[in-house]
């Protein structure tokens, strides 16, 4: 792991910033083509892009199919993260590409005239916004537990209970999303980060250890935003093998029937 | 891990003096580096070329020049240990001490200049005098209670971290608010963060500290995107246990709609 962390690093230092914007792009356009175009179920299988499954009520256009209804949590989520914030300034904006001296003067003159240096606003301006990240977090997190009954679900097999790859697949993703959204900064200060004495609070050394507890699952963040971005999408992938038959879904433990 | 491992064989060789050649054998070829001299009007990069010792750091080559071929060449340094935070500078354009920083780390030729995001006063020197003045801007502690006071280690666990700060002032350098957008005056950079961090979650202090934070210390402007924690020597972790916990208290009390709801009916 630290042999291939080293190694990164001593890639140009564009390497980075341009591997990010083409993974988000990629991963934003598959998804936006296959809510639009496809259904989302395929047995028991139900694709985390679907669920949970709201009704589309009549007067919407066209367009707009069910799944969009429910999308905008995760991607509101995702897009106001402290960590893909952190990704996205620096890959689609830039600002800055990386920690170095050249680099960080280079773009300042490459972007946009003369004084965009002293127009910089950070995070006051438009991405004042980000600041609902929370609200998102609490959106997520019912997203979440139906995810966690969606993978329960995939047990029950068209003769009952049944183990299969896919049902592996699906807790894998789930496990993933929950370490994702329970590592979220906004989580860490709600469970224990916005107290200063945890000795002065009743249940004040439960609250506390949960606080240590998600802190340490947070030292991770980044990668869990990553790994659960890629198990979305390979659970998704998965069902759409399935629905076009290119592959069956094979059971490894057989129960009932 | 690994730099720190190499770091502690380095300090245990001899902490105060440069490692000259005649202490250490030559282990043969020469380090090339290219430091910059100069000052606030400008300058530019000259070439020296010094024979390499096993674990050399770049300050024990900077001082072999300066020792051997460059009297006049102006660099800051103290304790030799990654524990004053004097000899701050940039290697191949990213803040590094030059103490802590082995030569054979770098591949090929290496650029050593001083911290950019301050004025120059000469060669290695910047003029870091703006943080203190920064510093004094900052409501000191305060409390309620006398000290010495009676705290538990499960309330000041999470201090510890921004204690060990040693001001070296490198995040500063590294944080593009000020080096590449200029916000000195509106924005006081991740070490006092780290500092207010510290105050606002102690358990004793009392001041009321986001409102400053918002407005003076321009929170806002950093966009989390790390580089200060990238190059912290002591392993701050400054955006994820500093920064991004201040900007959720400044979130409660200035851009969550519950809370402020919450607020107005409790009437406070
Ligand atoms: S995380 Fe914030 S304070 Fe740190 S270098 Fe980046 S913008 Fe500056
Ligand atoms: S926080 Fe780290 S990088 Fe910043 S001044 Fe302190 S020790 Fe140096
Ligand atoms: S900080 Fe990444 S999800 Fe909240
Ligand atoms: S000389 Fe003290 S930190 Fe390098």
């Amino acid at each position: 792991m630290s042999a291939i962390s080293s190694a990164w690093k001593r890639l140009p230092w564009w390497v980075e910033p341009m591997t990010v914007v083409l993974v988000l792009s990629a991963f934003g356009l598959y998804s936006f083509v296959a809510i639009a175009l496809f259904p989302g179920e395929f047995r028991q299988f139900v694709s985390p892009f679907y669920s949970p499954e709201v009704p589309l009520p009549n007067w919407m256009p066209g367009f707009v199919t069910a799944p969009m209804l429910v999308l905008w949590i995760p991607l509101g989520f995702r897009a106001t993260c402290y960590y893909y914030r952190k990704a996205y300034y620096r890959a689609f904006f830039f600002d800055p590409p990386a920690c170095k001296t050249g680099v960080q003067q280079k773009m300042d003159r490459f972007w946009a005239g003369k004084n965009a240096a002293e127009g910089y606003r950070g995070e006051r301006a438009l991405f004042v916004w980000n600041n609902i990240h929370r609200y998102f977090l609490y959106a997520s997190i019912i997203v979440v537990l139906f995810l966690w009954y969606e993978a329960f679900r995939t047990l029950l097999g068209p003769q009952g209970f049944q183990v299969s790859v896919g049902s592996l697949l699906w807790f894998l993703n789930i496990v993933l999303l929950s370490a994702y959204t329970f590592s979220c900064h906004s989580f860490r200060h709600l469970i224990g980060g916005n107290k200063d004495c945890y000795s002065c609070l009743r249940g004040g050394n439960a609250r506390r250890k949960t606080y240590n507890f998600v802190s340490r699952l947070n030292l991770q963040h980044p990668q869990w935003a990553w790994l659960s971005l890629f198990s979305l999408l390979a659970t998704d992938l998965y069902l759409r093998l399935l629905q076009t038959g290119v592959i069956t879904d094979f059971v490894i433990i057989p129960f009932g029937g | 891990m690994d730099r720190d491992a190499a770091n502690d064989k380095s300090m245990s060789s001899k902490a105060h003096a440069p490692v000259a050649n005649e202490d250490l054998g030559k282990s043969g070829g020469t380090a090339k580096l290219k430091i910059f001299r100069g000052d606030a009007e400008g300058g530019r990069e000259v070439d020296y070329e010094i024979p390499l010792v096993e674990g050399m750091v770049i300050l024990d080559a900077v001082l072999g020049i300066q020792a051997e071929q460059a009297p006049d060449l102006a660099v800051r340094w103290n304790c030799k240990a990654a524990h004053c935070g004097s000899c701050s500078a940039e290697i191949n354009g990213k803040p590094a001490l030059l103490c802590k920083s082995r030569v054979d780390e770098y591949d090929g030729e290496i650029h050593v200049g001083p911290m950019r995001a301050f004025p120059v006063i000469k060669d290695l020197v910047s003029d870091v005098s703006w943080n203190y003045e920064v510093s004094k801007g900052i409501k000191p502690f305060q409390s309620d209670e006398q000290a010495p006071f009676t705290m538990y280690e499960e309330d000041v666990e999470r201090l510890y971290e921004p204690k060990k700060c040693i001001e070296c002032f490198m995040c500063q350098d590294v944080c593009h608010v000020l080096r590449t957008h200029h916000k000195h005056a509106e924005f006081a950079g991740p070490r006092f963060f780290v500092r207010n961090q510290w105050l606002e979650m102690h358990p004793m202090d009392n001041q009321e500290r986001l409102h400053d934070l918002k407005e003076d210390n321009g929170l806002g402007y950093c966009n989390i995107t790390k580089c200060c924690t990238e190059v912290c020597p002591v392993g701050i972790k400054i955006t994820d246990n500093s920064i991004i916990p201040l900007k959720e208290r400044v979130a409660d009390e200035y851009y969550d709609p519950a809370k402020w709801l919450m607020r107005k009916i409790r009437g406070r």
